[in-house]
């Protein structure tokens, strides 16, 4: 049987170069992390720790310091400085239909197990500008199903959620969201939805009639409301396996029985302790239906 | 010198490349291998089986915070980053690097800033420069640089820009590599069993 490799690396110390020591930059990440929080209130401390480090040095070398503790005078001291540095740790990739083949199982698998309520709620957790909640009420259109559901789309962020909103998208990603959504099976042509207008490309606002924005934050908020599915992809890949286990406690909470949970493509439940009380449909997609 | 982790970076013939090079380490290899082979952003899993049927080790293409496991070939899944963490690995979409999504550079530097000396850095044929970078960060935090002869490569411009950032580096032909990993991973051996004592 194979065993995960040590999580530390042992301390030889036969090399001359060894000046380099990591545990002593981990006390300096924490620390500025916990004098974050502390200071201004965003809680960074249980992200994933290599992602963190990365985008922290890339701030330290455009700035053009040498080390994690004076950065940390300078966030502490500068609130321009914790703006530069809100924005380096917020990542909002998305796009219209992203991974074309989930929307296809969605329609395959998910959409019949919908049609079986009379109305259907969906949680789109960490929905960033909303390019993903508008292919989702497309495609409930497309299903016939939009009339009774509503999708509740949140994000810690103000500004994308505002974005969202607007539903105006950049006009040269047009080609490739129609080739997406051709991909994803939908069944109309993609260019009824959207209108040139402001420089980009405005959505038909009636796709939003169920869709409420609410701001809610997946590290301190609770549950508000019991739901048919819940999509999150790609998103608890910048927690930690502890902080990506509680959202998934508070996940499971938020699910009917038989709900469906939606991860990124390569987010697994299986590090999970509710691994066990889902099933996968579909495989290799993660959509995961609650079974106890 | 301890050693924790294999990084190997390739694009352009890569495929080949990996495979006669993974096809000489022995299903009991003691490291783990985790691979950026740059593909196109929509490819598949085919990358990930044409690997598993020229090797000995496990191969899969990584899911977020999978465990780094000794004698498997962690694979870089297409249009995500992969960051080596203490004992595990994360994905991000942070924004391509030169151009790269996965980067080898990326990879490489966080193997570095994770395992110091115990990171081993290997740089195989590819059309463009990345992991140069991410290289010079693994010597720079001790660890070991390994390219491919350039001579012997399918495209040299990968192995090129490696040696002109590493000038270091071990130069070794594609048959040399597989058995100096091998001869690597037993230092580590030594050392611990030595500590052992």
């Amino acid at each position: 049987m194979a065993v995960p490799v040590a999580a530390v690396p042992s301390s030889g110390a036969e090399s001359d170069r060894q000046s380099f020591k990591p545990d002593l930059e981990r006390i300096e990440i924490e620390l500025l992390l916990e004098g974050i929080f502390r200071h201004y209130g965003f809680d960074f401390r249980s992200y994933a720790y290599a992602s963190i480090r990365r985008r922290l040095w890339k701030r330290i070398d455009e700035e053009g310091l040498s080390s994690v503790s004076a950065l940390q005078e300078r966030v502490l001291h500068e609130p321009e400085m914790m703006e530069k540095l809100l924005l380096d740790l917020s990542i909002n990739v998305t796009s219209m239909f992203r991974d074309p083949g989930f929307y296809q199982t969605f329609r395959e698998h998910v959409v019949p197990l919908l049609r079986t309520y009379p109305f259907i709620r969906i949680w789109h957790a960490g929905c960033s500008t909303g390019e993903e909640v508008y292919s989702m009420a497309i495609l409930l259109r497309e299903e016939g199903l939009y009339d009774r559901a509503r999708i509740y789309a949140t994000d810690i962020n103000e500004v994308v959620l505002h974005r969202a909103k607007a539903g105006i998208f950049p006009l040269e990603r047009m080609q490739e969201y129609t080739d997406n959504y051709m991909r994803a099976g939908g069944k109309k042509s993609f260019s009824e939805y959207y209108t040139a207008k402001y420089g980009g490309a405005l959505f038909d606002q009636s796709l939003t009639k169920n869709v409420v924005f609410s701001q809610h934050n997946l590290v301190t908020d609770r549950s508000f409301s019991e739901f048919n599915a819940i999509l999150c992809r790609n998103v608890l890949i910048y927690f930690d396996k502890t902080l990506q286990s509680k959202v998934h406690s508070l996940f499971y909470d938020s699910l009917a029985m038989f709900g469906v949970l939606v991860l990124g493509s390569k987010e697994t439940l299986r590090f999970m302790a509710h691994e066990d009380c889902y099933q996968q449909i579909a495989p290799p997609e993660k959509v995961f239906r609650k079974v106890r | 010198m301890p050693y924790s982790v294999v990084g190997i970076g390739t694009s352009w013939g890569g495929l080949a490349a990996m495979s006669k090079l993974l096809g000489e380490l022995p299903a009991d290899f003691s490291l783990p291998v985790v691979v950026v082979q740059h593909r196109n952003k929509d490819s598949d899993r085919l990358l990930t089986e044409l690997l598993q049927d020229a090797t000995d080790l496990k191969v899969c293409e990584v899911e977020d915070k999978e465990p780094l496991m000794p004698g498997t070939v962690h694979i870089a899944p297409a249009n995500y980053h992969v960051l080596i963490d203490a004992g595990y690995l994360s994905l991000t979409l942070e924004e391509p690097v030169r151009f790269s999504r996965p980067s080898i550079d990326v990879m490489f530097s966080s193997a570095a800033d994770t395992y110091g000396s115990g990171a081993i850095g290997v740089v195989l044929t590819g059309a463009n420069e990345d992991g140069a970078r991410g290289l010079s960060h693994i010597v720079k935090r001790g660890g070991r640089a390994l390219v491919q002869d350039p001579r012997t490569a399918e495209i040299p411009i990968m192995p090129d820009a490696a040696l002109k950032a590493v000038p270091s580096a071990e130069v070794l032909t594609l048959e040399a590599l597989g058995p100096r990993l091998i001869e690597l991973s037993r230092e580590r051996a030594k050392v611990g069993a030595r500590a052992a004592v």
